[in-house]
């Protein structure tokens, strides 16, 4: 009888909590084709106008582009550099490893406002002005301890004994590097940097504070929400950015399943 | 090259970027907090009035304070919430468990700032609720429904937050054995007795992962309050984010910051010594 | 106490039969078994035999497709595992982590509500039943393997089931500790006098310890019996070639005389006492022969002949390999003493198999 009841129970809640999740983003959905430069309720009947006006919003198109710009920058950079701090961290032994390790995680816990003001203080004493760059700073800051614990994390996962073989096979270190940690550590490095380009895209606490002249798509979409009018446009290009990156996944998804019987057949 | 070598060539440059561009923006903060004025001369000027000014201002603490308690309130909110999604997906989802997670994901995935704008059509004046209600006669005239005020920035974050913390508590129950539920079910208990003795506490650093995955940056949220917070929803990052956006008071806002970084440790410290009075095991960072 | 303490009818389960799978696996099927209050039961088989789904449908931890388990005379398809008078050690032990030793130990009492003062009493008794007084205040991954397995007995047997449970408990331990456990175990058992049924892949520990052994093998059960029972005479070829090893010979059944049967194979014959059921003349049986049973002698000794092909000396025995004239091979072992085993025969020559007619097994084909 507890076995029939719990999963219903459970899954009611879940549905609930489901819905929820979705309803901001059905009402979101639906202001993108409410013909109306007003999102209010009762909803005004339906329109393409806002898809149509995608095309001049150059400004928005611009802070996008930026955006996915910067997002794969500062990725790179914030990838390449964790991962080079877990490998050291992981493989080696240094006097001072546990400040290293205290000192990079440390951005984990500290509120993104601060982080913020801290950056814009120290470029506005070294007369650093603020740009791109600066806010891209702020996003590999943000990045680095969470790729370090992902591929910290796939290093344990593997014992030291295959770089010793691959060294003993007569590979030099960073041939060892290339050809035996990276391939093995690839998922978690790629996850690490897929983690670090989806923060950096949505990030903007940080960036609020660290932007010029050329702005990242949060910032320009805060500035807008001000202006009630404009607001369908930047609605309708975060409707037309959340499928797409839906679809991206189902993809991957997709990909990764059709891959499976492949293996399933090597490994029977 | 020898070991040293190597070891220099990895650790050398995510070293310098970390003492660049954290370490050294933190002293230079801290050394900020303690000069007169944001620009030109009065920078250069040392004084500690913004620390007697901060002593003075009692508005400032409480408001610390009630930053503390609503994001303790909206850090408790979500693992309540989450944790029967977890266990849910962990326990009870059987072959469906990846779609299901990917249905709890995919709102995630839209920009944050438009996902409070949402909350904002949803419960403002002319939104959703309002409409709704007005429709079905139980009000009468267009009236906000909680918009602009602290409890609908606790909506908004726990929204926000909700499937961030059921991952690590979904993680967490993943790697429970199921023998030793089946073991205490062998010594005699009943399904949620085994659940309070047995998966509750070792989902414990699941739990806590996701209690300061949404606590560390709720206490210095500044965004959410300011869109759906209204007046009374103001938190202490809307005052540091003040100083610098319009007051320009940068030395104020350095030593309101560094008084968070404390506030903050101080509270991580003290939530972390409790737990390991209770004997929890945390595994936490 | 006597009478069964544990009783299978018909005890079925099946796995899968869910939408999606494409087979369904029968792991047990139809499984009749008695098992006596105060005995010491033990499940062999190989693994995937069924052995240990047997086992959780009597812990309760799975729902049998047909059949009924009692215990101690009550049908237990409506008691759920925890209100069973049963107790498991499971096959990592499942202790748990976040729990003392003596945490785990009180686990049981405590969830049965008794009283703290008699609690603790109860659990420092179970820790000196296992040896183990000064461990309560450490955390379970701080014991050894030999350890944890101790705790894990002491926790099921703090709560005086009437039968404990006992899945591969020593799978996990080195040989030295594995056979020094099993002897312990043995103490234990009859010290406390309750129930064991226990699950081993290790014909060697089933013989060792148990007062009898249930055969099995996909999912159905071959013998039971005690273990000289299994051992000499096994009632299936797969029983003879699991437990220990065996010779197994194609003959023929030839005549009777007496109670012997002569039986014919290539290369000669041999007497075999006659076995209960009865087989007709020119039938094709397999005979069953076990190494140690087997004697050599010099050729032209009449009886079996054939060729020693290889010698291997493994301390206590020597191991000798007979080519019979049909090709077949036979072990034989001949142990080390005085004149006998090592150097009495060397590679290729011809000596006569001897058996006595009480050590010969007819199989039915």
């Amino acid at each position: 009888m507890q076995r029939q009841r719990w999963p219903s129970l459970g899954a009611l809640y879940y549905a609930l909590l489901a819905l929820f999740m979705y309803l901001p983003i059905v009402v979101l959905v639906v202001f993108a084709f409410n013909d109306s430069p007003l999102m209010v309720f009762p909803l005004k009947g339906f329109t393409l106008q806002w898809f149509r006006a995608l095309g001049q919003a150059t400004e928005m198109l611009k802070a996008l582009r930026n955006s996915l710009l910067l997002g794969i920058t500062s990725s790179l950079v914030a990838t390449l550099l964790g991962t080079m701090a877990a490998i050291a961290t992981m493989r080696y032994r240094f006097a001072l490893k546990g400040l290293f390790l205290a000192v990079a995680s440390m951005p984990l816990v500290i509120p993104y406002v601060v982080l913020g003001v801290a950056l814009l203080i120290l470029f506005s004493t070294v007369g650093v002005p603020l740009s791109l760059f600066t806010v891209g700073v702020g996003h590999v800051i943000i990045s680095v301890p969470y790729v370090m614990l992902i591929v910290a994390a796939r290093l344990a996962g593997f014992p030291a004994s295959l770089e010793e073989a691959a060294q003993d096979l007569g590979a030099s270190y960073w041939l060892t590097l290339w050809r035996v940690v990276l391939p093995i550590a690839a998922p978690a490095i790629m996850s690490a940097f897929l983690t670090s380009f989806t923060t950096s895209f949505d990030e903007f606490a940080v960036s609020f504070f660290l932007t010029g002249t050329d702005t990242t798509l949060p910032v320009y979409v805060y500035s807008q929400l001000r202006f009630p009018n404009r607001l369908p446009i930047v609605v309708t290009l975060s409707a037309i950015v959340m499928v797409c990156s839906v679809a991206l996944l189902l993809l991957a998804e997709w990909l990764r399943t059709r891959g499976e019987p492949a293996t399933r057949r090597v490994k029977q | 090259m020898n070991t040293r070598g190597r070891l220099w060539v990895l650790i050398g440059p995510p070293a310098i970027v970390l003492l660049a561009f954290f370490v050294l923006p933190m002293i230079n903060m801290g050394s900020f907090s303690l000069r007169q004025g944001s620009f030109g001369a009065a920078r250069q000027l040392w004084t500690i009035e913004h620390y007697r000014a901060f002593a003075a201002n009692e508005a400032f603490q409480r408001l610390l304070l009630r930053s503390t308690w609503l994001a303790l309130a909206t850090s408790l909110l979500t693992v309540i919430l989450a944790y029967p999604v977890a266990y849910h997906l962990a326990f009870k989802a059987g072959g469906r468990r990846m779609t299901l997670m990917m249905l709890l994901l995919v709102p995630a995935w839209t920009s944050f700032l438009l996902r409070i704008l949402a909350w904002k059509l949803i419960l403002g004046s002319e939104g959703l609720f309002s409409v709704a209600l007005q429709a079905l006669g139980l009000m009468q005239e267009p009236r906000p429904i909680l918009l602009y005020t602290p409890t609908a920035v606790v909506v908004a974050l726990v929204y926000s937050w909700l499937p961030f913390v059921a991952l690590p508590i979904f993680a967490a129950l993943q790697r429970i054995d199921v023998r030793l539920l089946e073991a205490a079910a062998d010594l005699g208990c009943p399904p949620w007795r085994a659940f309070v003795r047995v998966t509750l506490p070792l989902s414990v650093p699941g739990v806590a992962a996701g209690f300061f995955f949404v606590f560390i940056p709720t206490l210095g949220e500044w965004v959410t309050p300011a869109l759906v917070g209204g007046a009374d929803g103001v938190m202490y990052g809307n005052i540091i984010q003040d100083q610098f956006a319009r007051a320009l008071n940068w030395p104020m806002g350095s030593l309101m910051s560094l008084v968070m970084l404390a506030a903050m440790l101080g509270l991580l410290g003290l939530l972390v010594g409790l737990a390991r009075l209770l004997r929890l095991d945390l595994e936490v960072v | 106490m006597s009478g069964l303490a544990v009783e299978l009818v018909g005890l079925t389960k099946t796995f899968g039969g869910a939408k999606g799978d494409e087979v369904n696996v029968a792991a047990v099927r139809g499984v009749d078994l008695g098992i006596q209050a105060g005995e010491f039961f033990t499940l062999l088989g190989p693994s995937g035999c069924g052995k240990t789904t047997t086992l959780r449908l009597i812990a309760g931890f799975e729902t049998p497709t047909a059949g009924e388990v009692l215990i101690e005379g009550r049908p237990m398809s409506q008691v759920p595992a925890h209100r069973r008078p049963v107790n498991m050690v499971f096959q990592n032990y499942a202790l748990f982590p976040h729990l003392t030793v003596a945490e785990n130990v009180a686990f049981g009492p405590r969830v049965r509500g008794m009283a703290r003062a008699e609690r603790d009493r109860r659990v420092q008794e179970a820790l000196e039943l296992v040896r183990l007084p000064d461990v309560g205040r450490r955390k379970p991954a701080q014991l050894s393997g030999g350890q944890q397995q101790r705790v894990a007995l002491a926790r099921a047997l703090i709560n005086e089931p009437a039968v404990l449970l006992l899945d591969e408990p020593l799978g996990a331990l080195d040989l030295k500790l594995r056979k020094r456990m099993q002897v312990e175990l043995k103490h234990l058992q009859q010290e406390v006098g309750i129930t064991f049924v226990y699950v081993t892949h290790d014909q060697e520990e089933a013989l060792a310890m148990s007062d009898r052994i249930a055969v099995m093998n996909d999912g159905m059960v071959l013998q039971v019996g005690t273990p000289v029972e299994v051992y000499e005479r096994p009632a299936t070829r797969f029983v003879a070639d699991f437990i220990g090893e065996t010779n197994f010979l194609p003959a023929q059944v030839a005549l009777r005389e007496g109670d012997g049967l002569w039986l014919t194979l290539e290369g000669g014959r041999l007497l075999a006492r006659q076995p209960a059921e009865a087989l007709q003349q020119g039938q094709a049986v397999t005979l069953a022969l076990r190494p140690e049973k087997i004697d050599l002698a010099p050729s032209n000794a009449g009886g079996l002949g054939g060729v020693v092909q290889e010698v291997v000396y493994i301390g206590t025995d020597t191991r000798f390999v007979v080519r019979l004239a049909s090709g077949a091979q036979v072990v034989a072992r001949l142990q080390n003493i005085g004149e006998r085993g090592l150097g009495e025969f060397g590679v290729g020559d011809a000596v006569t198999l001897l058996c006595a007619p009480a050590d010969v097994h007819v199989l039915n084909n």
